[in-house]
């Protein structure tokens, strides 16, 4: 799996975030996106998982030199992220069996409880997600990300609203997915770099 | 066609915890009935009045629900998510199958209260079904794409039926005179060329949202 940026610009009307950002990253690397805060790194992310388009450049994902096309992009990707939301008024079951269904994902209740017990949050399955704290809410969303074992994963913010343990949690998720697959988080934590095979930075 | 059915059971699981839309249209027919029963009950109306009073009654109140479907995802910020998950097409199909049932659940108690309130005599009652039905599926292609666009604006609530108005306007007048046949003459082919114009309506209307509404959702 390879994913190329060329040229990536953005500009929201007379606005210009950024311009000119290229990259490549294959499976078994990771990437860090860095800048400070209004520098597009939120921005870059929903670009890369084509939640927007970009206002120039090219990105292409290929597996063994295949382009996956833009439609199916979504099956090869899981992003945590803190624009990104569940559904409120349903259980995180509900949810997440939701989510299990529309990503065709096989052995989907075995799936969800591997990974609600990863995330600590079994036994929380049944409450509606209205009732979850920001903290458990951070972690759901990881459950969300990782239920189809993404080719690469997107991480906005990896740290936010988590305490030591949820951390800690996260980190082994990051060493597990750079291992054969991508990991490509936006953050500007020193400890969160360490993750990084590649940086690329906004500011520059 | 499982995705879109999949976010059709969903979203009316949503609206079951929270009744938002279901509320909306049905108090507003409800209070809308009741207003024109107090004001022309007294008068024997036409049947001609009654069948446009019936559409405009229905019009009004799906317009205070059917944009909710898009400006839920938006307000609660769930789009991303179900971008993250589902083909646009997929999306779309979903959200039309619960406005189609919205609008449904919503004549299923409005329209007998009308024929009850209002002494609407139907003389067809095939043609005035099929009438209410294809009429709904006009209503519920073409309000589905406009709650779509209006959800990423900012004056939601009046920009959609600002919009929809005259987008919807060929089914609100094929209804209107379809349904006057249906209450004063016997044959379904009376009727036809208005028949016609609500299905070609449907047909197109629904094509043309399938084939742009990526562009609209993912902007």
């Amino acid at each position: 799996m390879k994913l190329i940026a060329e040229s990536l610009s953005k500009n929201f009307s007379d606005c210009k975030i950024f311009k000119d950002i290229s990259f490549e990253v294959s499976s078994g690397q990771s990437l860090a996106i860095t800048g400070r805060n209004g520098s597009g790194k939120t921005t870059l992310i929903r670009i890369l998982s084509h939640l927007i388009p970009p206002s120039n450049g090219n990105l292409t994902l290929s597996q063994d030199s295949k382009i996956i096309q833009k439609e199916d992009f979504y099956k090869y990707i899981g992003l945590v992220g803190p624009y990104l939301e569940l559904y409120q008024d349903l259980t995180a079951q509900e949810n997440l069996l939701f989510f299990a269904r529309m990503k065709e994902i096989k052995n989907r209740e075995g799936r969800i409880a591997q990974l609600m017990e990863i995330m600590g949050l079994k036994g929380r399955e049944n409450d509606l997600v209205k009732t979850y704290s920001s903290g458990m809410k951070q972690r759901l969303k990881y459950v969300f990300a990782l239920l189809n074992e993404p080719e690469i994963l997107y991480v906005d913010e990896p740290r936010s609203n988590l305490d030591d343990q949820g951390i800690e949690t996260i980190y082994k998720i990051f060493e597990q997915q750079k291992k054969d697959k991508i990991l490509i988080i936006a953050t500007n934590e020193s400890e969160d770099l360490k993750f990084a095979d590649v940086q690329v930075d906004l500011n520059a | 066609m499982l995705k879109a059915w999949l976010i059709f059971k969903k979203d009316l699981q949503q609206e079951f915890r929270t009744r938002y839309a279901v509320n909306a249209i049905l108090l507003f027919s409800v209070v809308t009935l009741t207003a024109v029963s107090f004001s022309i009950g007294a008068f024997s109306a036409d049947q001609d009045i009654l069948s446009a009073l019936l559409w405009i009654i229905l019009f009004f109140s799906s317009m205070s629900g059917l944009s909710h479907i898009f400006v839920r995802e938006e307000e609660t910020h769930t789009s991303d998510t179900l971008k993250l998950v589902a083909p646009s097409t997929s999306v779309f199909v979903g959200k039309l199958f619960f406005n189609l049932f919205l609008l449904v659940t919503l004549e299923i108690i409005t329209i007998p209260l009308f024929i009850a309130v209002m002494n609407l005599d139907i003389v067809n009652p095939s043609l005035f079904v099929l009438v209410i039905f294809l009429g709904s599926l006009g209503l519920a292609s073409g309000g589905t794409m406009v709650a779509a666009i209006i959800s990423k604006a900012g004056a939601k609530g009046a920009l959609f039926t600002i919009l929809s108005f005259p987008i919807l306007l060929p089914v609100l007048i094929s209804g209107i005179s379809a349904t006057k046949k249906a209450v004063t003459e016997q044959t379904i082919l009376s009727a036809s060329s208005e028949l016609q114009a609500l299905i070609a309506y449907a047909v197109v209307i629904t094509t043309a949202s399938i084939l742009l509404f990526d562009f609209v959702w993912n902007e």
